[in-house]
């Protein structure tokens, strides 16, 4: 039997199916999951490589370009491929997150892209789907006879409402992640709110949305070339929109959103392409980047339409209840010399630490503590860092192994016996009174209990609040003494004078 | 020419189904500190929509869809290349105390 082209692509993508699910499945675990992204970038080579075998089976119509458009795609792939690979290996591990979004909302604008050309061709047959629910056999027979168009045949009902949903979603995912990656990357400072925005923006997805209800009943995918265009600026303005006022600590949750709405997207392209393929990855991402969201918001103690409605810092202004005590500021030396005489002693990291680019300095000073005889340990809230994990990745960067790090829930009844806990660039995930004052705009936030350590030093630049704007009652702790200064020279100054303890003997 | 799959209807909702349960089961079970580069990895993962892109393009007849689908294939080849980049950096660091560097 001779092999057909379209044989070949089918068992591809088959084959790049498995890889993608037994990657994604391998990555579930620290000590497999290096070879789980290998499993499912050979799961991307092979389906790539054997998509240039659509070049026997094009549409009647595209012959003519079949050699500029073979060299269009061409020269796309190893312009995108090259681009994204040279800036990928060169943008340091503190600056993930906006990578990730930004590469992001490159899918979500390649699947609107597919919406778009789909929306834009003039279409072959009608109603494919109706056809196959009264005629069953008949359509069948028409499908297997267009094999080789299999995409544009059809714009019956199903297909529109899959292209336009999918344009939808992708377009939103494409500009939301430019405005969630330049938050990230400080290109734009300011969170940017206006009187009435809801208004505006429910206005405007509901016009865009009439629009795209008009290319599929109305025009019955015969829109005009202007009103499709119509459609996406209003998509793309409306992501735009939605992001601008979310603020910087919410962008975890936002672009894990974006995520799962780029694969749902590619879901739905995948279903009006008749790709197997895009059809389960995107699906298989739309729902595991739902759950993460879910989670992530849930880390933080709010729901996701509280993170993408409402204007979270703007409610911290509220007055709030003096708080008794004094910070008490400390040496870095002296709670230097306290933590090598203790026998467990319990991290909590934040996003400064990272930002002090300190997780050097801090995992050398561990070093020196643990051959001292010291236990210990590192605490991470679900939201340090950027993105749920992101701390994780920022501490194994500096070389942390792995098991030392433990979770909220692992490590958050062991502060009671730790002798010396130690809070650096963290604020609202170490603040009690997310436990205690109901007032407070945390309230019910899930936090690390340092507070119950019987000595505890925060490492801490200024005197600011955090994110939330709230004012932290551990600082004024009895048990609690402030080390001010950027954290990098502070945990120099920690290795020093555990240094000259260790040569004065 | 019958090796076609038609993916419409009932098909494509099992496909659709099955897939999100996938990926649900598999997310659910990851610890929190690969949380990260898994949604690195799921983003790569959906960089598979350039083959989709591809499609379009190599089935393009007119200017207008040649250069949407040169810049669907440039965009998603982006997401594909560059989530593979990104994830992989990120897991390369994960190393057991075990096996420590001096």
């Amino acid at each position: 039997m001779k092999l057909h082209p379209q044989f070949i692509i089918d068992a591809s993508y088959l084959a790049a199916a498995f890889l993608f699910i037994y990657g994604l499945k391998r990555m579930s675990s620290p000590v497999t999951a290096r070879s789980g992204i290998v499993v499912a970038g050979v799961g991307m080579l092979v389906a790539t490589l054997a998509s240039f075998l659509y070049f026997f089976g094009v549409d009647p119509a595209a012959q003519p370009h079949l050699s500029a458009n073979l060299a269009l795609a061409a020269g796309a792939l190893i312009l995108g491929t090259g681009l994204s690979w040279w800036q990928g290996k060169r943008v340091p591990i503190t600056a993930m997150p906006q990578m990730v979004a930004l590469y992001n909302g490159m899918g979500g604008g390649a699947a609107a892209a597919i919406a778009a050309v789909e929306l834009l061709r003039p279409s072959v047959g009608g109603g494919l789907l109706q056809g196959i629910i009264s005629e069953p056999g008949q359509a069948l027979q028409l499908v297997v006879g267009e094999v080789s168009q299999r995409a544009s045949a059809s714009h019956g009902l199903v297909h529109l409402l899959a292209t336009v949903v999918g344009a939808l979603i992708g377009a939103i995912s494409l500009s939301g992640s430019l405005i969630a990656w330049a938050k990230l990357d400080g290109k734009i400072e300011k969170t940017w709110r206006m009187r009435g925005q809801q208004v505006v923006n429910g206005s405007l997805f509901v016009a865009t949305l009439a629009v795209g209800a008009y290319i599929i009943f109305g025009a019955d995918g015969h829109a005009a070339p202007g009103l499709v265009a119509a459609f996406f600026v209003g998509a793309l303005i409306f992501g735009v929109l939605m992001t601008m006022p979310i603020g910087g600590a919410d962008m975890p949750v936002v672009i894990s959103l974006y995520n799962a709405f780029t694969g749902l997207a590619v879901g739905f392209e995948g279903y009006v392409l008749q790709n197997p393929a895009l059809m389960i990855a995107g699906m298989v991402v739309g729902s595991a980047g739902t759950l993460l969201t879910l989670l992530m918001a849930r880390a933080m103690n709010r729901s996701v339409a509280n993170v993408i409605f409402s204007n979270f810092g703007a409610t911290g202004d509220e007055q709030q209840d003096e708080i008794k005590g004094s910070m008490k500021p400390a040496e870095a030396a002296d709670a230097a010399v306290n933590m090598r005489y203790a026998s467990k002693v319990i991290i909590a990291p934040g996003y400064g630490l990272a930002v002090a680019q300190a997780q050097h300095k801090l995992y050398e000073f561990v070093k020196l503590l643990v051959d001292a005889g010291v236990t210990v340990k590192f605490a991470i809230h679900p939201v340090a860092g950027r993105m749920p994990g992101h701390m994780n990745v920022l501490l194994a960067e500096a070389g942390v192994p792995y098991d030392m790090i433990y979770d909220l829930e692992d490590i958050n009844g062991e502060f009671k016996e730790a002798d010396v806990a130690i809070v650096i660039g963290a604020n609202d995930t170490v603040n009690p009174a997310a436990r205690s004052n109901k007032s407070s705009p945390i309230y019910g936030m899930p936090i690390l209990n340092v507070d119950q350590a019987k000595q505890v030093y925060v490492i801490k630049r200024g005197q600011g609040k955090g994110y939330s704007g709230v004012e932290n009652e551990l600082f004024f702790a009895d048990n609690c003494n402030m080390v001010y200064g950027d954290a990098q020279k502070v945990m120099v100054a920690m290795i020093q004078a555990v240094k000259s303890l260790e040569g004065g003997h | 020419m019958d090796l076609a799959t038609t993916l419409t209807g009932f098909v494509a909702l099992y496909i659709f189904m099955l897939a999100a349960f996938a990926g649900y089961e598999i997310i659910g079970r990851v610890p929190a500190i690969l949380h990260t580069p898994l949604m690195s990895g799921s983003n790569f993962v959906h960089g598979i929509v350039v083959v989709g892109a591809m499609f379009a393009l190599l089935n393009a007849s007119s200017l207008t869809e040649q250069v949407i689908g040169t810049a669907g294939v440039f965009l998603g080849a982006m997401n594909a290349a560059g989530g593979y980049v990104v994830t992989e950096r990120m897991l390369e660091m994960f190393k057991p105390s075990a096996k420590k560097k001096a």
